[in-house]
């Protein structure tokens, strides 16, 4: 299928990348105010989805030329691992820690291994919906 | 973790490495590297060896389980030492063995390793573990392995069927093993072997008593293949022959008998446990033997063989436990030699079998086939394989001066002291156990004398008969040696490791310090077990001359008893009937899978909401409705209902679309952000998915349904509508449980985040998270799955 719609393919264009910037923005939110790893990898996921709108299948597979199951997979196994580490540490499976430190630039930020654990819900989301995606619509 | 936690663990850590010895390092056999397992683990039993003094035995405790009175305990007592060390010396052995026997360019050796490994390690785990919990993981273990060995030419078709099986029916007495064992747990409100051991009186006069009983005999039997469940022996033999040598003679089948012995202690005594197991044991015996003599494929013979010979250390322990019996205290060191006779058996019974199935691999290998019907003559060109067929044929069959005799003795001892002290009609034990016997002899020869002598026909066999290779005689050779070794110092072993094996069977029986009677001598004078023995090779020579002239018994017999033919018609019928209650359900069609979930949903909850009359509605604590709530209500009403009358499938999925955002705005309405940014995304995502979708999706025709069908959608979504709205409202208007919302205000406190709903989801309910994100991905996979699945069959065609 070849869509030549200049106007969604040009908003497209621009509107990936505003998206994309809050997706982020709204996974590191997550900890403080609403967000987290879930809706931001749903919003990451529907940037792409426009691009495929916009675009055509095989244009985007040759931009973005990632394996979106092995992203879902290291996804799951991040957040496995956490809750490993935990064991390792000798607490409870999945418990979470979090500390103050200060970074350059960023000033007192707080660093939790929650935020790993998110990270890994945020790519087993992408991965999820985009393999899905993906496969139905290579089969038509 | 102490060193013996580490000794069971070691055969399952060190499969990892398997693979890369047999990748890595293809030209070296990956049989050596395995070899140094039972090795290490054998000289690590041999050293905790000084049992004999009457020390404690060596336990080690670690928590595995704790909120449900789990723990991997292990126990070192003179009955696990004897097992350990089968397990490992055989072991050993047959690795050794395999070496020669497996090829190393044809073979997946790894699988073949891996297998052999999680075996041993799990025969290792239930002879060691004091917790009945972690003895039935153990347990089922070695059923998984010797599934995937028997299953090892997986290409061959009687492999696979000998593989169900055996799985089949161990597993099945396994299932009913573990009720038994919750039924004792909750008898005695531990698992713990020895806490159960110890509150004997307690669990005696337990209503439970009886049924756990039988179903740990149900297990034990059936892993042990006692009459009926024995059907699953012959069609192991599919297996590599090192596999039947250890696994389906030496080892994993004792382990029913280990259970047995493991039990005595809290069943024995009761004279329902002496029936159930002697007249079992004295059933397998008989027929095992009986049915040997008929086989033409020798390691079917040697299967019925080792079924017989597990009835008799089966009946030993039947026998053995009146010891216990408070009726019979002043015998209970006569019956107690059973139990002797019993352990003893057992540890000949591995050593001659065991290198009996290492002569029939031999034969196998070196003539191609194992059909009796096409052997003979072999004596002058296989003349080690010879001596080694005579020591172990004749050591089963119990003549001397084979090991086998001395416990074949005890064993009539054992037979002759229950008559004299039980009752007058008791008499039948030994004259079965006699005839029986008969039967073994007549096995044993035909083992011997129709592989070794006879007219030689070489046109028959496949390939040049000619000796085996050292290697592959080295291991039948030291077990042959320690048959002969065993018979003329028998108490080498009687004090080291019988008597501690007998101990822990009989523990109850002795004052600290005391030890049992066991020394053994060959020669007892001219009395009633040397005449039956006499009489057996009377008699069995008799048998074995006149064999043609009453070999039609067998194919006389009826084939209603035949259990073969009954588990292959029990397994056919249950297929087409689970094929039949699956057809008339699994119809194919999405409409009546939809209709059975929510039919369901309406029943089950609705049900169990009426019957807790937990439907409440109270709408006095409600706020005031705001207008705009009103309007945002009615307009979720009017979009849902416009999706039931449109026409086409793009308005309908737009409509739905509606729904779904409208609900978020309602989020918005009360304050949970979280919730709207979600519902909001999900929907745009769900919508493209949708559309997406539209172009598979046939176009939208107004179908004709019949209106019974029409009637029954209805109802069905007017009762899931009502149900989860009338829920909805309960929940809102009652608070039957304590809120525990407030523990999630001190968030920030708790885990350093603000947001209160993203650190439930990441921190305090993060398990939750973890296996939804796992399903998430698995429903992934499978859409991924099913597409290319269906794509690659339009490629195909």
């Amino acid at each position: 299928m070849k869509f030549s719609d200049l106007i969604l393919q040009t908003a497209a264009k621009v509107l990936v990348f505003i998206i994309m910037t809050f997706s982020i923005y709204i996974l590191f939110a997550g900890h403080h105010n609403p967000g987290g790893g879930f809706i931001g990898g749903l919003i990451t996921a529907s940037a792409l989805m426009l691009l495929y709108v916009a675009f055509d299948v095989e244009t985007i597979q040759e931009i973005i030329p990632v394996d979106f199951k092995v992203i879902g997979a290291i996804g799951v196994l991040m957040a496995l691992l956490t809750g490993i580490g935990a064991i390792v540490a000798d607490v409870p499976f999945l418990t979470q820690v979090y500390r103050y430190v200060d970074l350059p630039l960023l000033g007192k930020t707080g660093l939790g291994s929650a935020l790993v654990f998110d990270l890994g819900v945020y790519l087993a989301v992408i991965g999820t919906t985009m393999t899905i995606i993906r496969s139905i619509s290579e089969d038509m | 973790m102490s060193l013996l936690h580490f000794a069971v663990l070691l055969p399952f850590l060190y499969t990892v490495f398997v693979p890369l010895f047999f990748k890595k390092l293809p030209r070296v056999h990956t049989g050596w590297f395995v070899l140094i397992v039972p090795l290490l683990l054998f000289v690590y039993f041999a050293a905790q060896f000084p049992l004999r003094s009457g020390s404690a035995p060596l336990f080690q405790s670690l928590s595995w389980i704790p909120s449900l009175g789990i723990r991997f305990d292990l126990h070192l007592d003179g009955l696990s030492m004897l097992f350990a060390l089968i397990i490992t010396g055989i072991g050993f052995l047959v690795i050794v063995y395999s070496i020669y026997y497996m090829s190393k360019e044809r073979e997946a050796l790894h699988n073949f390793y891996i297998y052999l490994l999680v075996f041993m390690g799990a025969m290792l785990g239930i002879v060691l573990s004091d917790n009945l919990m972690v003895l039935y993981v153990f347990w089922e273990a070695t059923s998984v392995s010797s599934f995937l060995l028997i299953a090892y030419w997986f290409q061959r078709k009687r492999s696979r069927y000998g593989a169900q099986k055996a799985m089949l029916i161990t597993v099945t007495g396994g299932f009913a093993m573990l009720l038994g064992f919750l039924m004792l747990g909750s008898a005695a409100g531990t698992f713990s072997i020895r806490e159960i051991v110890a509150m004997k009186e307690v669990i005696v006069n337990d209503s439970l008593f009886i049924p756990a009983m039988l179903l740990v005999l149900l297990g034990a039997f059936t892993k042990s293949a006692q009459f009926p469940f024995h059907i699953w022996l012959p069609d192991a033999m599919e297996a590599p022959t090192p596999i039947s040598a250890y696994l389906h003679s030496a080892t994993m089948v004792k382990a029913g008998v280990y259970l047995v012995a493991r039990m005595t202690p809290v069943f024995g005594g009761h004279m329902s446990w002496f029936w159930i197991i002697t007249i079992i044991g004295i059933v397998t015996l008989f027929w095992g033997a009986f049915m040997a003599i008929r086989q033409f494929d020798l390691k079917a013979l040697l299967a019925y063989s080792t079924i017989s010979q597990l009835g008799l250390i089966m009946s030993l322990l039947g026998i053995g436990s009146l010891a216990l019996h408070t009726n019979y205290e002043a015998q209970a060191m006569l019956f107690s030699g059973a139990i002797l006779a019993a352990v003893f058996h057992l540890f000949n019974h591995s050593i001659f079998k065991g290198s009996l199935f290492m002569v029939v691999g031999i034969l196998d290998h070196e003539t191609g086939t194992r059909d009796i019907r096409k052997l003979g003559g072999l004596l002058s060109l296989m003349p080690v394989s010879f001596s080694l067929t005579i020591i172990g044929g004749l050591s089963m069959a119990g003549l001397p001066p084979f090991s086998g005799f001395l416990s074949k003795e005890m064993f009539f001892t054992g037979v002759l002291t229950a008559y004299q002290h039980i009752d007058q009609w008791v008499v039948l034990l030994p004259i079965v156990a006699w005839l029986a016997s008969v039967f073994t002899f007549v096995y044993c020869l035909v083992f011997v004398f129709k592989t070794f002598t006879g007219t030689y026909r070489p046109e028959r066999l496949d390939k040049k008969p000619h000796e085996a290779p050292a290697g592959m005689l080295v291991s039948p050779i030291v077990l042959a040696t320690l048959v002969l070794v065993i018979f003329f110092f028998p108490n080498l072993i009687s004090y080291t490791l019988l008597e501690p094996a007998m101990r822990s069977v009989l523990p109850s029986l002795l004052q600290p310090g005391e030890v049992f009677e066991v020394d053994i001598k060959p020669w007892h004078g001219f009395n009633t077990e040397l005449f039956m023995t006499v009489g057996i090779v009377v008699m069995g020579s008799l048998l074995y001359k006149t064999y043609k002239k009453w070999s039609d018994i067998y194919y006389n017999l009826p084939r209603k008893f035949d259990f073969n033919h009954m588990y292959d018609k029990g397994l056919t019928g249950a297929e087409r009937l689970s094929a039949r209650v699956t057809n008339f359900y699994m119809n194919g069609f999405l409409h009546s899978y939809l209709s059975y979930i929510f039919t369901f949903v309406i029943i089950v909850v609705g049900g169990s909401f009426l019957l807790q009359r937990a439907f409440a509605i109270d709408p006095s604590t409600n706020a005031v409705i705001e207008w705009h709530e009103y309007l945002l209500a009615v307009s979720i009403a009017v979009s849902s209902g416009f999706v039931l009358f449109v026409n086409s499938r793009l308005t309908s999925i737009i409509g739905v679309g509606a729904v779904g955002y409208l609900v978020s705005l309602l989020f918005v309405i009360f304050r949970a952000p979280d919730l709207a940014l979600t519902q909001l995304v999900v929907e745009t995502i769900t919508t493209a998915l949708f559309l997406l979708c539209f172009y598979f999706l046939p176009k939208l025709k107004t179908e004709v349904v019949r209106i019974r069908v029409k009637v029954s959608n209805l109802l069905i979504s007017i009762g899931v509508g009502t149900v989860f709205t009338l829920i909805g409202i309960s929940a809102q208007s009652t608070n039957p449980f304590k809120p525990i919302s407030h523990f999630f205000l001190n968030s920030y406190e708790l885990s350093g985040a603000r947001n209160m709903v993203n650190s439930i989801l990441v921190d305090f309910r993060a398990f939750d998270t973890m296996l939804e994100s796992v399903v998430l991905f698995t429903a992934g996979i499978g859409v991924y799955t099913l597409i290319n699945l269906r794509k690659s069959r339009r490629e195909k065609r």
